[in-house]
Order: C-alpha cells, then sequence, then structure tokens
C-alpha cells in the first residue's frame, strides 16, 4: 500500500528563528523610496531551507512518483537527458538582447525545431514564441484577426467551438475580442457537420477544433469539416494538447487546417513544472505566414538570425523569444525519438488507452459513452456507480490516491456524466496498466465508506475547498486577520 | 525503445483486444490523410544526442566566456545551488498543475509562500501564483483595470520596452481598451508628471509606471502619480524589478493598486529569455478580478492546515469564456525557484543585493562617465541600469566584441531621440576584472 509522507511541517516564515531585523544601511536613493526596514522575509540557515522544501517535495506527486493519466495532458516520462543539457551554462547563461552571431548554438536549434514541428504538424511556418497552450491560442486568434482584417473583411466577431473543447479555447476567444458560439457534438461525440454548417457564417473568425477530440475519438469527418468551414470564409485552428495520439500517423496541416499550437510540454515531453514554464509554439499555412509574431529566425549563407521587417506580424505576444529552456529539451527529445520513434510513441500511447478503455469497459463496472474507438485517450463515465452506491468520480479519484496513483481528469468533458478522462500516454508499462486498470475495478466493489473518505495516505485528509473560498487565507499575513469573501462587487 | 516499455509487446497486447494490426487503431483516420513517414533523422542514442548538442552548444557565448553588460530588463544574477537543489526535485518539476490538492500539498504550500512573500516585497495584500512573464503581466493588469473600472483608456509611460508595447497592445485590443503614452522629462529621465497629470481623465481604467523605468531610472514622484489617479478613483499600476525592492520602499507604501514585474532575477537564469516569471500583486478587494491561479490555506476534514488552489470561478477551466484570462499553464518551476531565492536571501540578504545592484551601477557610471566622450544623458538616480551617450555608439558595439566584451543594448532603433545611446546593465555578478575589462576597452577605443 501506497502512503505519502505526512509531515506538520511549518511555514517558512514559523522557521524563522527570530533573528533582530537589521538596520537599513544607507543607500542613495530618492528621498521619496526610502525604505526604512527590510523586507520582512524569514531569515533561515541554508540547511534549514533544503529541509524544507525537501519535505514539501516528498509531499508532492511527480510523473516518477507514479502514474499520472490526467487526460488531454499527456503526462509522459521527461528524459533526464533533455533537463540536463537544457541547463547548461552555454543556454542559460545567455542574454535574449546578445548579438545573434553570438549566439548561433540556440538560434540553430530553434530554426531546425521549427522545421522539426512543421514537418510533424504539416504546417509552413512556426513561431516559438508563445508561453503555453492557452498563449498559444490567444496568438492563433490574433494572427485570424491579422489576416481577416488584412482582407477588408472585418465582419467577422465569432468563434465557434464544439461542446467538448477544452476551457481555454473559449477564454481566448474572448480576450481576443470574439463573441463565442458553442455548438453540440453527435450521438457519436464528434463534431454536428449540420450544427457547424448552420452557424458557420461570414461572421465567423474561426472554427476551434481538437483532434482526436477530448474525448479521444478522431474526427473521421474532419476534410467535410474544413470544406464547410472554408467554404464561409472562416479559419480552421487546431487546438494540439493532443497531437500525441497522431504523431507520425497523420498531420493537422493535410487536414486543412490553418493554425495549430503545439503544447512541448505535452507531446515533447518537457516536464509541466507543476504548471509552468510550458512551451505552445504556433504553425501556420503559407496564407497566413506574413502575420506571425517577430522575431522571425532566418538562415543565410550558414548563419542565423533574428529578423524584425514583417509589416504585417502582429508583432509581439511574449518578451524576448519563447520558454527557451523548454525548446532545447524539445529538440532534444525529437532527436531522441527521430521520426520513427515518434510513430512508436503515437502507437503505443494510443495502444495503452485502447487496452485499458477495454479492460474497463469489460468490467462491467464504468460506461464509455460515444464511439467505441479511441485514440490516446477515453473518457469513462462513473455514472453507474453513483447511481447504484453513491460513489462519485471526485471519490473514485481520491481514493485512487490512497493506491499512489494520480486521479485522471475528473468532470471533463462536460458532455460525459461523472466524466473519468484517462491518458496513459506511451511511458507507463503493461504492469503499470493493469494495476491502475485493478485499482479502479478495486474501487468501485469496495464498501462504499472508503472512497467516500478517500484520501487515506496523502499528507493530508480530503481538503475542505469551500471553506477556502468563503474564507480567502492568501498570505502569511492573511493568516492574522482572516475574513469572509467580501460579497462580489456589482 | 528506451522510453516505450510496452514497444515491444505490442502484438501481444493487440492479441489480447483481438485487433489483428496496429492500424486498425487508427482505422478512423481517412486513408488520404494517413501520413507515410515523418521525415525526421531516426532516433539517435543519448551519447550521440549529448554529443550533438554540444557543437551547438559551443556556439554559443555564454555570459563566463563573453561578459556582457547588456541591460534591458535581463541581467545575469548570481543563482545559489540551493535553488537548482529544490526546483530539480523531479517531484516537483514533473507534476502537473496541483488539480489533486492531497497529492500536491508540498507545491501547493510553496506557492502559498511564494504569494506571501510577493505581497510582503510590493506592499500588497495578495499575489497570484504568476503569469507567464512581465510584459503579459503588463498586458493582464490592463485587462483587469478595464475590467474594474468598465473604462477603456490606459495610459504607459513612453519609455517602457518597445516589446511590452507591442504585447500590450496585442494583449488589449480585444477588449477594445486604448493605449496612450505619457512623456519622460528629457532631463531627468522619469516620468514627466505635469503632462501625466492632465492626461488623467474620469475616462481612464488605469495608470502605469516602471520603478526603476527602463532607462534604469527611480521615479521620484510616484506619490504625486497616485494622488492624481486616485482623485480619479483610478486604479495606479507599478512595474518592478523585484530586486530593486530591497532597497527603494515598497509600491503598497506609495499607493499602488496593483504591482507587477519581471520576477526572473529571483531565481532563474537569464536563459536566452525564457524562464521568465510574470509578478502580479494587488489589493484584496480587486480578488475577483485577478487573473491566474491561487492558491488558499484551508483545512482537511481532520482539521489539519492545508492548500489548495481557490477562487476558481475565475478561471478557464470552470468559467470558459468568460474567465478573467485564458491563462492555464503559468510559470510553476520559475515561481518556485524565487520562493527558494527569497527565502534563501531573507529580508537582510534581499537588502544587501539590493545594494550591491545600486553600488555596482553607480561605480560603473561614474567610471565610465569620467571617460572623455561618454555622457550621462539623464539626471534622475538609477538602479543597475543606465543611460550613456557616446558619439560612435555603434561602431562601439562592433569594437567591444572584437575585445571579448559585449556592450549595453543600443536604444536608437526604438527610442530614435536617444541617438548614439546605450543602455548598460551591471550587477553583483560582475567581476571588478570584467568591469575593469569593460572600462580598458571603452578607453581604447575611444
Amino acid at each position: 500500500m501506497y502512503r505519502s509522507a505526512r509531515y506538520h511541517e511549518p511555514l517558512l516564515r514559523d522557521l524563522n528563528e527570530g533573528q533582530p531585523p537589521s538596520p537599513m544601511p544607507k543607500i542613495d536613493v530618492p528621498k521619496t523610496l526610502q525604505r526604512t526596514r527590510p523586507v520582512a522575509l524569514p531569515v533561515l540557515e541554508e540547511l534549514q531551507l533544503m529541509r524544507h522544501f525537501l519535505h514539501l517535495s516528498h509531499m508532492n506527486y511527480g510523473v516518477e512518483t507514479g502514474m499520472y493519466p490526467l487526460g488531454s495532458c499527456t503526462m509522459k516520462y521527461n528524459p533526464k537527458l533533455c533537463e540536463a543539457i537544457s541547463q547548461w551554462d552555454s543556454f542559460t547563461l545567455t542574454h535574449p538582447n546578445q548579438d545573434p552571431l553570438t549566439m548561433q548554438g540556440t538560434l540553430q536549434l530553434m530554426y531546425e525545431l521549427e522545421q522539426m514541428l512543421c514537418e510533424i504538424t504539416g504546417m509552413d511556418a512556426i513561431s516559438l514564441q508563445p508561453a503555453a497552450g492557452a498563449q498559444g491560442e490567444f496568438s492563433g486568434l490574433l494572427l485570424a484577426r491579422a489576416y481577416h482584417e488584412h482582407r477588408n473583411d472585418t465582419a467577422r466577431t465569432e468563434v465557434i467551438l464544439p461542446n467538448t473543447a477544452h476551457g481555454t479555447n473559449p477564454a481566448s476567444a474572448s480576450m481576443a475580442g470574439y463573441s463565442v458560439i458553442e455548438i453540440p457534438s453527435t450521438p457519436e461525440g464528434t463534431v454536428d457537420l449540420k450544427a457547424l454548417e448552420n452557424t458557420v457564417s461570414e461572421h465567423t473568425a474561426c472554427f476551434m477544433l481538437t483532434n482526436p477530440n477530448t474525448l479521444g475519438i478522431f474526427e473521421s469527418e474532419i476534410l467535410e469539416i474544413a470544406r464547410i468551414v472554408h467554404a464561409k470564409g472562416a479559419l480552421l485552428y487546431y487546438d494540439g494538447a493532443n497531437l500525441n495520439a497522431i504523431l507520425g500517423k497523420a498531420r493537422p496541416g493535410d487536414m486543412g487546417f490553418d493554425i495549430v499550437h503545439i503544447n512541448l510540454h505535452k507531446t515533447f515531453s518537457t516536464p509541466h513544472g507543476g504548471g509552468g514554464p510550458g512551451s505552445g509554439p504556433i504553425g501556420v499555412k503559407k496564407h497566413l505566414e506574413s502575420f506571425l509574431p517577430v522575431p522571425r529566425i532566418t538562415k543565410k549563407k550558414d548563419v542565423f538570425s533574428f529578423a524584425y521587417d514583417y509589416p504585417q506580424s502582429i508583432g509581439k505576444i511574449k518578451a524576448w523569444y519563447g520558454n527557451t529552456s523548454a525548446l532545447v529539451k524539445a529538440y532534444t527529445y525529437i532527436l531522441l525519438m527521430g521520426g520513427d520513434g515518434l510513430t512508436e510513441a503515437a502507437e503505443v500511447a494510443v495502444l495503452n488507452a485502447n487496452y485499458m478503455k477495454q479492460k474497463l469497459v469489460d468490467s462491467g463496472l464504468y460506461d464509455l459513452p460515444y464511439r467505441a474507438l479511441r485514440k490516446h485517450e477515453f473518457v469513462l463515465s462513473a455514472d453507474r456507480l453513483l447511481n447504484l452506491k453513491g460513489v462519485r468520480a471526485l471519490d473514485i479519484a481520491k481514493r485512487l490516491l490512497d493506491f499512489g496513483l494520480h486521479p485522471p481528469t475528473v468532470y471533463f468533458p462536460h458532455i460525459v456524466k461523472e466524466a473519468l478522462m484517462i491518458e496513459p500516454t506511451e511511458s507507463e508499462s503493461k504492469q503499470t496498466l493493469d494495476a491502475y486498470i485493478q485499482a479502479l475495478i478495486t474501487i468501485a466493489g469496495e464498501d462504499t465508506s472508503l472512497s467516500k473518505a478517500a484520501p487515506h495516505e496523502t499528507a493530508v485528509r480530503r481538503i475542505d475547498e469551500v471553506g477556502a473560498v468563503k474564507t480567502p487565507i492568501l498570505t502569511w499575513k492573511a493568516l492574522e486577520t482572516a475574513v469572509a469573501t467580501p460579497k462580489k462587487e456589482t | 525503445m528506451q522510453f516505450i516499455p510496452n514497444s515491444s509487446i505490442k502484438q501481444a497486447m493487440l492479441n489480447d483486444l483481438g485487433v489483428a494490426s496496429i492500424n486498425d487503431l487508427f482505422s478512423d483516420i481517412p486513408p488520404q490523410l494517413r501520413t507515410t513517414a515523418l521525415r525526421l533523422p531516426a532516433g539517435m542514442t543519448q551519447q550521440a544526442v549529448e554529443a550533438h548538442l554540444r557543437t551547438l552548444a559551443c556556439k554559443n557565448k555564454s555570459f563566463y566566456e563573453l561578459p556582457s553588460f547588456l541591460g534591458g530588463g535581463i541581467k545575469p544574477h548570481y543563482l545559489p545551488a540551493a535553488v537548482k537543489a529544490v526546483t530539480g526535485r523531479s517531484e516537483f518539476y514533473t507534476a502537473y498543475t496541483p488539480y489533486q490538492p492531497e497529492a500536491s500539498q508540498g507545491f501547493l504550500q510553496a506557492i502559498f509562500e511564494y504569494q506571501s512573500m510577493i505581497a510582503e516585497l510590493t506592499g500588497m495584500d495578495i499575489a497570484n501564483a504568476s503569469l507567464y512573464d512581465g510584459a503579459t503581466a503588463l498586458g493582464e493588469a490592463a485587462l483587469m483595470c478595464s475590467r474594474l473600472t468598465h473604462k477603456k483608456t490606459f495610459l504607459i509611460p513612453e519609455n517602457i520596452s518597445w516589446e511590452k508595447k507591442s504585447v500590450l497592445k496585442n494583449y488589449t485590443h480585444g477588449a477594445g481598451i486604448t493605449i496612450r503614452e505619457t512623456s519622460y522629462d528629457p532631463q531627468t529621465g522619469t516620468c514627466n508628471i505635469d503632462a501625466l497629470t492632465r492626461l488623467i481623465t474620469d475616462q481612464v481604467a488605469g495608470i502605469y509606471v516602471e520603478n526603476p523605468n527602463f532607462f534604469g531610472l527611480f521615479e521620484d514622484h510616484v506619490e504625486d502619480i497616485a494622488a492624481a489617479a486616485h482623485a480619479h478613483q483610478t486604479p495606479f499600476v507599478v512595474g518592478v524589478d523585484p530586486l530593486s525592492l530591497g532597497i527603494v520602499r515598497s509600491p503598497g507604501e506609495y499607493g499602488a493598486d496593483i504591482v507587477i514585474g519581471e520576477g526572473k532575477a529571483l531565481g532563474n537564469p537569464m536563459d536566452f529569455g525564457g524562464s521568465t516569471l510574470g509578478l502580479f500583486a494587488c489589493r484584496q478587494e480587486y480578488l475577483r478580478q485577478l487573473p491566474g491561479r491561487i492558491i488558499g490555506m484551508t483545512k482537511d476534514q481532520e482539521g489539519n492546515p492545508a492548500f489548495c488552489m481557490t477562487m476558481q470561478t475565475r478561471e478557464q477551466h470552470i468559467r470558459r469564456e468568460k474567465a478573467t484570462s485564458n491563462i492555464c499553464t503559468n510559470e510553476g518551476l520559475c515561481m518556485l525557484a524565487a520562493a527558494v531565492h527569497l527565502a534563501w536571501l531573507g529580508g537582510t540578504g534581499l537588502t544587501e543585493l539590493g545594494k550591491q545592484n545600486f553600488d555596482a551601477g553607480h561605480h560603473l557610471l561614474k567610471a565610465i562617465t569620467a571617460i572623455p566622450g561618454y555622457t550621462a544623458p539623464f539626471s534622475g538616480t538609477h538602479f543597475n541600469e543606465f543611460v550613456i551617450h557616446h558619439p560612435h555608439a555603434s561602431t562601439l558595439h562592433t569594437e567591444l566584441l572584437h575585445h571579448g566584451i559585449h556592450g549595453g543594448l543600443l536604444l536608437e532603433p526604438w527610442f530614435p531621440a536617444l541617438k548614439d545611446c546605450i543602455l548598460f546593465g551591471v550587477t553583483e555578478l560582475h567581476t571588478p576584472d570584467q568591469t575593469k575589462k569593460l572600462l580598458t576597452t571603452l578607453k581604447e577605443v575611444d
């Protein structure tokens, strides 16, 4: 049985030995800005500091702790070599405004990575600048706007997406100034072509789609979708969160997508870092290339440079050139895998998902709404357990933690009741998959008190998230003055 | 295959499923769309990949091979080994966003500590769990001001980096926000307070000032700007270099309502402009309009203190198109590095580091302007970056490179009025030898 470390680890400020605050040295800053005392930060010795953060690390679950099949997150193994190389001084101790002649190694790497990603996605040009998937989406929508505006096609105010879309899709569209229209899915779990045809119009800027979609189903009608969207002058956007499923098997560029984003921290194994830094390069077809962010990387006579002279460019989406260390890791990963290795990754990711799906459906405990064949992920419904035993998807998720397994994504996509969205990735062995399957079967058969009171073996027991909202304690200082949330402002 | 364990038992697993071939699992892809093979090199061994990357790495000149005195918002700083020792723990770096709090208490507590220290540093009530970088933090701040005030004009100083201006324009365009620039005083190099106050009307959603500003200068009229903003109920947004806060007052003390900044100087390497960290802190009453993640302290069912993501109804995964921002993945590990670095420094250490940077800047400015031909165009007090004028600034850059030194950033492309002006940056990391080499070379080329 698994058991997480459980420390009652004090807050950093309570580790403070209480040294008297040292007086401010005299510094000749303007009078209006004179600081009167040092910032109230804890004062620690390095050993205390290391013990604190080591204890915290022991109370944190990562891919190397155990299986982490969060759907749509592609929690694959992050090869150590990629990490090690990305930390070399030659890459990290470099200033973004250094003369490009002194940065030919990184520029070559970025240039070649762009080419690799073009080949993998079937797009014509790539910008590595966006910091994460959502920023890639946002950039892509700015490109769509620039494209339409350039053609004096200014009545396009809407973005359409299916009701299975990731939450970032509508949020990015809204931030880019578009109104969002959600269309339903068919009983097969795919885009409803009739609904799409009825919705797309001369007001549509873009249709955003993940393929395979968030149910893990490949949108087989993609060519027809592209035809419908393009016939009305709109663009087709590819959310690359699920690209791992089709590496070397099919390419968004061939399917008719005009803009794609790629999550390097998913498909190309740069780690998630507990929430970042990520990297969300965007790729486009020729007709959108002139709008890409600057700088672009160019190569002339074996010399790589940054080029800024693209008058139609949307400009910058992030300071400098992107999360460089993630670029180094992704490049290293692609070299390690090679074209064949990437294809093998997709094949085994899909095999692993379908293996787990089949075994769990065969158990008769979980249901699989929508079409049976899945790609890299599948979404089970635990609704039957809710009706039979009152056990919710959330309870199952918490109970999985007691088995030392990270739960799947739960309650997404919204069209599946009590959703468990499972993406095993190619990194896991059959043994691990079997253990995970067995855990889900065991949980379904257990006394419900176990799952409802779960987790039991983690650093803390089930957390009062409602209380956290009612009384927000967001800093050390607020601990002393915690009050209930003010009413929502009008 | 080193990273795909089931590769060797593919067929057995397929047989188990009653599937004849792996391609049957891809039968839902229309035949005309099936890729035959990726035109990429075959996979390489780890040793071969490492060797290849070494040849690339050799084509870069890092700080120790080519000492650089570039300013512009990024500078080299000393990174304590303890920071990497913590961020190198795979429990942290291979984790996802802490959606399952019971299995993520370590990271969640670390974020809570980060939020606490950033709030303390900036003098604000709350801080979020990071944005992408300082430039996007400015974009998010402008959007937040507009949501708070329902107004559509945002004031920025003329002298911020062109990259920030471009990012800001992209972030605010969709919301219909107009950006207006306020001029700087050509004598001091700091904000022209009279011009700024004239622009503040009841139609202004927010006012942004950087301190120190892009020319490295401290803005000393911040209280007047705060008063002018607040007279119109306009939020006052201040951009900071966190290291400067060891020696100057926190913006909260002089009336800031939102504090943002590029936080990479805390615990993160220059990384050629990657590994950025968007700082974002504000007043408690803005909580419901805050972009990005925030961690709260609560209890578990046994009453033990515990941490979780909170106020999630602001976020895209719940609120979708009505979210306060689209941000999902942020800069988690960079934030962890910042938390460790701040705790490693402590308050006194941060002050000492701030002082070292202040002194390094002042000594270098004094030494450069002592050389005939080099002048400082602005009279304001600077931190660790400063502007120098030299009649042949661009040839100077090439000459310095020949001598194995990287000079400052030429400002003329972005600020045409600053012909032949160079933005230098210097920190605690620059050794006396490196500085001496710079000064000797500057003398020689003149």
